[in-house]
């Protein structure tokens, strides 16, 4: 079955920007469950999710991290990158805070990591509006070096523009200077990719955008397994800034703990003026690596 | 070629598969090949016509309700059983089911679709009747979006001539009634106000987990069958209206509202011959179908096979009992009929597990599930990626407990393969 499965050729329409889906995220993570030591857990799963609220020491250092557009642009395990950055931080000694910020909410202005996803085309053209109006804030922020990272349909849209294969063109916010064209076919598979900064990153990509690079912005990485950016180039991904955008599911950050390291410096930095990097034993990342790794394509 | 030979040498190389083992299909590709227009010229042939079930959750358990269902009602049932949900899986299983001189012996067709493969099959056979479930993410690197599920399922309810049965609890599903042309019918199936919170649709799951911020709710169409309320296996549905009690023996609240769904198509083909009594009957009778909870016996111990492929089906099943009473096992393969994006795990909430912890991880991407618990500060006790050698270790491990694996598609055939050779595992043809 599995086999003939593989030998199915689906060609799965692809009129949009991001790869996809909506909404969801299934979250009823008591947040108190996220703080530093693992809990054994006798507490029942009905702490309503509210947003967090820290109960640590007033010692302690926190760092507010803002998920951009949960509601909306939210597919492929974004959850799992907020989540993992956050015990990463904490990992490093910080008390974390998550905020969702979605349209028409007060947007946070001390947050000190942004994090976004990917969305369907009916989530882009909801948070369309709202992205326009925050986006001078969001420029000023990066320019300023708040750390952030932005995957798949949000990554897009922090480029210059998105020219739909529907002959839609959306304006981006032009974080980066990027250009997104719709193609025909999706690119999906397992990816792994060379960066100097992050050494081997590894992920899933699933979009249909082709995304070219220009002037002062570089891309993240280099593929050496699967398509990136576009079938032309072999880059993948965008960096400018303290800003990461790129393709990569997988979750992203569970098995690339290296760039979580990298948001939480630089976010230590910027408010708190230091940071302090601590030894985090990674036994399990490496294992989980190294199977990602080694799937074919 | 001449029809009946056509159709002899696909029995034939159904035959010769059939002892081969395994590759359900291939006889359906020969039949494809040599005679395209097999399946719709034998299907339009069925008094009652044709049933396409389809969704992204619970076809198979659901289809099997309705098969059953159906034959209490005194009719004779074609289905595609084996799970082989494609076009040529369809061939497959009508090649097994006719008798050599080509005579297919029964009423009406029950067949289970794939989203992506209805739509192939109702340009080829407008079916009288669909069922459709609902949209949630399911497998999207090979469908790309949700939105696109939808639209394959909005090409269904446009093909079907008879009525069409729509989940009125899931948004994109009861919007696929715009879509039904003007002669054909539409009813639905739904839940109380009360279970509604149950079974969140993948949109309202986050605000649903917060407890916070209710939607207001939709205006609601009437549904011809309401699962009203249920405590274990015992539900009550409103049945136009009418209070009805029944017991539906399968693991999961999602399958007693599948079986509602059930319910209303049955109720909907019989119309005003529907035997209410008989179709209650029936219902406490349901055995699960192929991996979706099926209950095995080893070492005098229950083992129950959950199929887990995405994030709001692994939420259900991981509701739906009591971690504390049973030894875990969770094997994840990334396999194109698995889903080979595993993304979708980091959706799942495990903290369920905290209480009890997992027994074992296993599966090609084994260190990718125990990297999730892990996150979920879910104690795991051993991850082999070995499924062999994984398998034994967990029923040896299990200490008397009854056990439960949720796995992937690819990994529960491996699985059922392993576990045959100790206990009898219902043979799949």
């Amino acid at each position: 079955m599995s086999k003939e499965n593989s030998s199915e050729k689906i060609i799965a329409q692809t009129s949009g920007l991001s790869s996809a889906n909506a909404q969801k995220i299934e979250s009823v993570i008591p947040e108190g469950q996220q703080s530093v030591q693992p809990q054994k857990s006798d507490s029942e799963q009905t702490i309503p999710r509210e947003q967090e609220q820290p109960e640590r020491s007033s010692s302690e250092k926190t760092l507010k991290i803002v998920q951009l557009y949960p509601r909306d642009m939210n597919i492929y395990g974004d959850w799992g990158n907020t989540l993992s950055l956050s015990r990463r931080a904490q990992a490093h000694g910080y008390a974390t805070e998550i905020v969702d910020y979605n349209p028409g909410d007060t947007f946070p202005q001390d947050a000190d990591i942004l994090v976004g996803g990917g969305g369907q085309d009916s989530g882009q053209t909801v948070i369309q509006e709202d992205l326009h109006a925050l986006a001078p804030q969001l420029k000023e922020m990066a320019e300023n070096g708040t750390p952030m990272l932005v995957i798949c349909g949000l990554y897009q849209l922090f480029g210059k523009e998105f020219r739909t294969i529907g002959g839609d063109n959306l304006a981006g916010i032009g974080i980066f200077d990027a250009v997104t064209v719709g193609g025909k076919e999706r690119l999906i598979g397992n990816i792994v990719e060379e960066s100097e900064e992050f050494g081997t990153v590894i992920g899933y990509e699933n979009h249909s955008g082709l995304t070219t690079l220009s002037g002062s912005t570089r891309p993240l990485a280099t593929v050496t397994k699967g398509e990136g950016n576009n079938t032309e180039d072999s880059y993948e991904g965008a960096r400018i800034h303290n800003v990461i955008g790129t393709y990569l599911h997988g979750s992203l950050l569970p098995k690339n703990p290296q760039i979580s390291d990298f948001l939480v410096e630089k976010a230590a930095e910027k408010k708190f003026g230091s940071f302090e990097k601590k030894q985090i034993d990674d036994s399990l990342v490496e294992k989980a690596r190294a199977s990602a790794a080694a799937r074919p394509r | 070629m001449s029809r009946p030979v056509t159709r002899l040498i696909g029995q034939g190389v159904r035959y010769a598969t059939k002892l081969r083992g395994g590759g359900s299909a291939f006889p359906g590709l020969v039949m494809e090949k040599l005679h395209p227009n097999f399946v719709p010229e034998e299907l339009a042939k069925l008094p009652k016509g044709v049933v396409v079930v389809s969704g992204t959750n619970g076809k198979t358990t659901t289809t099997k309700m309705v098969v059953q269902l159906l034959e209490s009602q005194g009719l004779k049932v074609f289905t595609n059983r084996t799970g082989s949900n494609f076009v040529r899986g369809v061939a497959a299983a009508l090649l097994g089911e006719m008798n050599l001189k080509g005579k297919l012996d029964a009423d009406i067709a029950v067949l289970e679709l794939d989203e992506a493969h209805a739509v192939h099959f109702v340009k080829k056979v407008k079916p009288d009747y669909a069922l459709l479930l609902n949209v949630l993410r399911d497998q999207l690197d090979r469908f790309g979006e949700i939105d696109t599920t939808r639209r394959m399922l909005a090409q269904v309810a446009a093909n079907t001539t008879g009525t069409v049965v729509l989940n009125r609890e899931d948004p994109r599903i009861r919007s696929l009634a715009e879509n039904v042309g003007s002669e054909t019918q539409v009813r639905y199936f739904g839940l109380s106000e009360k279970l509604r919170a149950m079974f969140p649709s993948d949109d309202e799951m986050r605000s649903a987990g917060a407890g916070g911020e209710k939607k207001l709710a939709p205006e609601l169409p009437a549904a011809s069958v309401v699962l009203k309320d249920f405590t274990g296996t015992a539900a009550n549905f409103l049945i136009d209206g009418e209070e009805a009690a029944g017991n539906v023996n399968l693991y999961g609240v999602y399958n007693i509202f599948n079986a509602a769904a059930a319910m209303a198509l049955t109720l909907e083909v019989m119309g005003e011959q529907a035997d209410r009594t008989a179709l209650l009957r029936e219902l406490a009778e349901i055995t699960p179908a192929f991996g979706r909870g099926e209950t095995l016996s080893v070492n005098d111990q229950t083992l129950q096979l959950l199929l887990v492929k995405n994030p709001s089906g692994f939420r259900l099943s991981l509701a739906s009992a009591d971690a504390r009473d049973y030894a875990t096992m969770i094997v994840i393969n990334d396999q194109y009929a698995d889903g080979r994006d595993v993304s979708w795990l980091w959706d799942v909430d495990f903290h369920s597990l905290q209480n009890g912890g997992v027994s074992m991880v296993s599966g090609v991407r084994a260190y990718d599930m125990a990297l999730r618990l892990e996150h979920d500060d879910v104690t795991v006790a051993s991850v082999n990626e070995d499924l062999e050698q994984a398998l034994a270790e967990f029923i040896k491990k299990s200490e008397g407990k009854p056990m439960r694996i949720f796995t992937t598609y690819t990994a529960m055939l491996a699985i059922r393969k392993e576990l045959s050779k100790i206990t009898d595992v219902e043979e799949i043809s």
